[in-house]
């Protein structure tokens, strides 16, 4: 249970993602945020109005899926690091997830490196695509990572030191 | 004898803030710190802020200590004096001090004690041993002096303290084998606990530390479950090799200042201790002494720093100082903070707050 383990549940996960038919669409958003507390910036970063803005500061995101094009700005804002972009239609058998990393040295386009799931256990390779790392992502670096494709609903970490090989 | 219009005890968040506001509205401020720079807690706090744009939400702590010292430094009729330590609150508007090495007295019209809030301390076995730290050493070796305190840490408490330092263990490349916490559940924010758990970080709730073994220096921890009752599982002990044991377990407003000034204080457990009253722009039972930040109670530095604005606007108008649209700008503050805590994670705070505020009936005039 999330508030025991700090790994959110199934059913947590159902509520968050986006319909298969979207997943199917290509890149977007899932923002695994499942805790009212005062906190905004993913919808005010997000350039196309998919985030909506919050009534409340305490609201937890509304997100509208339909509208966003998995751009990953939402991933390098959010203060609890909680938003991955999945793309599901990356390649025939895998999938590109794209994952906020605040680890020096930031890994190198073309490694391979481990992948984690939720509870931090590794459960396969995953090769480094792309790493985003602009001014204005201050310091939150956004790292494409290729995976196989069964598992682009549970890779959400890399293997620390997994870059330093 | 040096005069000021106001004086605010504390350099950190909700001081800088306070000194910003008062500044800005004309008066004469004086702001001390004991150490040697200026920002508090916030020069080592590494990660992005919650909160909206209006409390910088996204910033990192860090960053926003910059603006705001630069903010105060820019400021003529903003004074700083550093390594200098409140001694003594009096009847008579007087601060004494310790600057450097120099005792001074101070008056001013109106003082704002920003202090802060001090870690509390866990009774076990071998926690005097060296390799026992609070979580708040711990980040200051690492974010500020760029030193690590070990290579294998074993984090006491669950609440955002202790799942953000662990957090910035690992990115140090230091080992965390464990966080513990006592009640069933994480205090902390959640997203915190899953960033910290997804790079491999167990969580263990409903646990304990029952002492730490060691000689000359902490080399294990022996940690145990707890029942429903916070009694010990029998047969639940463990032992966890580490050479680190890091205590987050919760701060105490540090109100020292206020107890010695005669300001009416309460126990408000909610709020982390003995705070003192305050009416609804944060001035104490004593009409000379506001407050704001973790010594009115303790919480997160967005609202200490929403708080600092408040005290700092209306220490100002108090003498008449104000800017022309001061109400307003007080009247937003309040809103904010009424904002920042609206939410099921203010909710210890409400209550607090509830037993802390004077009625109206008790306010100053």
């Amino acid at each position: 249970m999330l508030k025991q383990t700090g790994v959110p549940s199934a059913d947590d996960l159902k509520r968050v993602s986006p319909s298969e038919e979207r997943l199917a669409l290509g890149p977007v958003a899932i923002i695994e945020c499942f805790q009212k507390i005062p906190c905004n910036p993913c919808a005010t970063s997000c350039p196309q109005g998919a985030i909506k803005p919050f009534v409340d500061i305490n609201d937890l995101p509304d997100f509208d899926p339909a509208l966003c094009n998995g751009c990953a700005i939402c991933v390098a804002n959010c203060p609890g690091l909680a938003i991955f972009v999945v793309d599901e239609r990356y390649s025939e058998d895998t999938a590109l997830i794209k994952l906020p990393y605040e680890f020096a040295p930031l890994p190198e386009v073309g490694a391979m490196v481990g992948v984690l799931n939720r509870g931090g256990q590794q459960i396969a390779l995953g090769k480094i695509v792309r790493v985003q790392n602009p001014p204005r992502f201050d310091r939150t670096a956004v790292v494409h990572v290729e995976v196989p494709k069964c598992w682009a609903r549970e890779v959400r970490f890399l293997a620390l030191g997994a870059n330093k090989r | 004898m040096e005069r000021f219009n106001i004086c605010i005890i504390g350099g950190g968040p909700a001081g800088l803030r306070a000194a910003i506001a008062a500044g800005s509205a004309g008066a004469g401020v004086l702001l001390i710190d004991e150490n040697d720079r200026l920002g508090g807690q916030l020069i080592k706090q590494t990660h992005m802020f919650f909160g909206s744009e209006k409390q910088d939400a996204g910033t990192r702590g860090i960053d926003i200590a910059e603006q705001l010292v630069n903010k105060v430094q820019g400021m003529t009729n903003v004074k700083v004096y550093l390594r200098c330590a409140a001694l003594g609150l009096y009847d008579d508007k007087v601060l004494t001090v310790l600057h450097e090495t120099k005792y001074r007295k101070i008056r001013a019209e109106k003082f704002i004690v920003a202090t802060g809030a001090s870690e509390r301390m866990l009774a076990f076995p071998g926690n005097d041993l060296p390799g026992v730290y609070g979580a708040g050493a711990v980040q200051t070796l690492m974010n500020v002096y760029g030193i690590v305190p070990g290579q294998r840490v074993l984090m006491i408490g669950a609440g955002n303290i202790g799942l953000i330092v662990s957090y910035q263990l690992l990115q140090a490349g230091v080992e965390v084998v464990a966080i513990l916490e006592g009640s069933p559940y994480i205090g902390g924010y959640l997203v915190h606990a899953s960033k910290v758990r997804r790079a491999g970080v167990p969580i263990l709730t409903s646990h304990t530390i029952m002492q730490a073994i060691g000689t000359n220096a902490v080399q294990a921890a022996e940690i145990c479950a707890l029942d429903s009752h916070w009694a010990r599982l029998p047969g639940s002990e463990k032992t966890l090799e580490v050479d680190t044991i890091c205590l987050a377990v919760g701060l105490s407003p540090l109100s020292d200042l206020l107890w010695q000034a005669q300001c009416r204080l309460t126990y408000i457990a909610e709020l982390g201790g003995h705070v003192a009253w305050r009416d609804a722009n944060l001035c104490t039972s004593e009409p000379h002494i506001y407050i704001a930040g973790d010594v009115a109670g303790v919480e997160e530095a967005s609202s200490a720093m929403v708080e600092g604005e408040l005290a700092g606007l209306a220490a100002a108008k108090s003498l008449g100082l104000a800017r022309v649209d001061v109400d307003t700008a007080m009247s937003q503050a309040r809103e904010q903070l009424i904002a920042l805590r609206a939410g099921p994670v203010g909710e210890k705070i409400r209550t607090g707050l509830a037993l802390a505020q004077m009625r109206e009936d008790e306010q100053h005039a």
